[in-house]
């Protein structure tokens, strides 16, 4: 069966608090973090972007796991923050795991779900046979205009997935995808920031689209939220996927391993997977695990994941590579000037 | 620097890949196609580094060009590689805590940009292991 080979996190080791940001605006941080649910955020180092974050969870992978990188046929990245409107993220990538050149890859945009349909690409192509391997990537050097409410959580991180179809670590049962036209958020080409319909992100955007797709796959595959062991749901804040769980009826301790938001922010295209690699650091064989991803836009991409036993043998080392909450606890707090400079906020002449 | 000039060597700045000559068991990075040793008698072959390795010596640069301005206060040293040769590069850690003999790994960043709209160039530098 098509499912994860193997997987693997990055994230940057700066952190801002909110109260920091906050502080800079005159807001009251304590109400905003409370508010939020997130206490601090990732941010890149001053020579990190998204392709050094996916190269870095790539190879996290690779690590985990001996794949042939020649055997990788296919490379997808999914992100907001793209470094080149125009040359491919996928190609740096594949030539820095060594997959290059007999390889098919492409850059994906579709707000914070690109990753996960890049991973539905490679299930596609690895159970159709044209490719033993394929490589999902979701990574973002989030963007908030400053003093804009989505400056208190865009993060910087992302995660990466082998797909195929040889002894997998996890099986990805099925997926299914709800999709329309909403206009809850979007960044105009060749703006530097994205801009949001303020509540209008959360009903007919968030809650619609991921409760829509995660409703769908419990009745297509006839299971109930009592079937699995672990739920992860996009975390654009903390309070979203936590209310999403609740409607849906899965309990905090189901969602608990993969709801990384309040320490880390909103990594936009990285965060569902971020929260999934999160969960496959703890998980054992048979656990099944529930994930939606959500992107404004708007849709959302339901998984039904089973770990296999190969994930304890001898073919798959989780010690490889640091897992999510290693990269969590590995981190360095800066103020808010830092941060702007990090985020190229301050403008240099040239 | 040119974007055909970047291009020539970027799989060796990806992956660290450099020569080593089976003939005398040298290591050369950036890669050689000549051994200086063994010469005619010199076999030159590809070679993937590990990664990892230890500071030999360090800088810390305080007063940078302008591409480089941004980064400083920040770490330039001699790297010798596990398999014996050295290198120079930026090791991405806090200044005070470089020490000589500090082991360090790989890790994928960018290394310059040619302006605001011009190509970035990406490569590798080294972390505390």
């Amino acid at each position: 069966m098509v499912g994860i080979i193997s997987y693997g996190a990055y994230i940057p080791r700066y952190r801002i608090r909110v109260e920091e940001i906050a502080r800079v605006w005159g807001a009251n941080g304590t109400e905003i973090s409370k508010g939020l649910g997130v206490y601090e955020k990732s941010l890149p180092d001053l020579d990190e972007d998204t392709a050094t974050i996916s190269v870095e969870a790539a190879r996290a992978a690779l690590a985990r796991r001996t794949v042939d990188p020649g055997e990788i046929k296919a490379v997808y990245v999914g992100s907001e923050s793209h470094p080149y409107a125009v040359k491919p993220t996928a190609a740096t990538v594949g030539e820095a795991i060594g997959a290059t050149p007999v390889m098919t890859a492409a850059d994906y945009e579709f707000a914070c779900k690109a990753g996960t349909a890049a991973v539905q690409t490679c299930m596609g192509l690895v159970k159709s046979g044209m490719i033993p391997y394929g490589i999902a990537i979701g990574a973002d050097i989030a963007q908030g205009e400053p003093g804009d409410a989505l400056e208190y959580t865009a993060a910087a991180g992302g995660a990466a997935l082998i797909i195929g179809n040889r002894d997998p670590i996890a099986d990805l049962n099925y997926t299914c995808s709800y999709t329309t036209d909403t206009p809850d958020f979007w960044r105009r080409e060749g703006k530097p920031f994205p801009r949001h319909g303020g509540r209008f992100t959360g009903d007919p955007g968030y809650f619609k689209h991921v409760l829509g797709s995660s409703r769908m796959l419990l009745s297509d595959l006839g299971t109930k939220p009592g079937d699995y062991d672990y739920a992860v749901f996009h975390q654009p804040n903390g309070k979203f996927p936590v209310r999403a769980a609740d409607i849906l009826g899965f309990s905090r301790e189901q969602i608990k391993p993969g709801l990384v938001v309040p320490y880390l922010g909103n990594t936009y295209s990285g965060a569902s997977m971020v929260g999934l690699c999160a969960t496959l650091d703890i998980a054992r064989p048979g656990d099944r695990i529930f994930m939606t991803s959500y992107g404004s836009g708007a849709g959302g991409d339901s998984f039904d994941i089973t770990v296999t036993d190969v994930i304890d043998s001898d073919q798959f080392n989780r010690d490889a590579a640091p897992t999510v909450a290693d990269m969590l606890k590995d981190k360095k707090m800066v103020d808010y000037a830092v941060y702007a400079k990090h985020k190229g906020k301050v403008v240099m002449m040239e | 620097m040119t974007v055909p000039r970047f291009w020539r060597k970027q799989q060796s700045r990806y992956n660290l890949i450099g020569t080593t000559c089976s003939t005398c068991g040298q290591y050369f990075y950036p890669p050689r196609n000549f051994c200086p040793e063994c010469r005619r008698d010199g076999k030159i072959n590809e070679h993937k580094f590990k990664g990892t390795g230890k500071v030999v010596t360090y800088s810390i640069i305080r007063s940078a060009s302008d591409q480089f301005s941004l980064l400083t206060p920040y770490v330039i040293a001699i790297i010798e590689l596990d398999e014996g040769c050295r290198l120079t590069s930026q090791v991405i850690c806090e200044i005070d805590a470089v020490y000589i003999g500090m082991p360090v790994k790989q890790t994928f960043r960018r290394l310059g940009t040619d302006g605001g709209s011009g190509a970035i160039f990406y490569g590798t530098k080294f972390i505390p292991a």
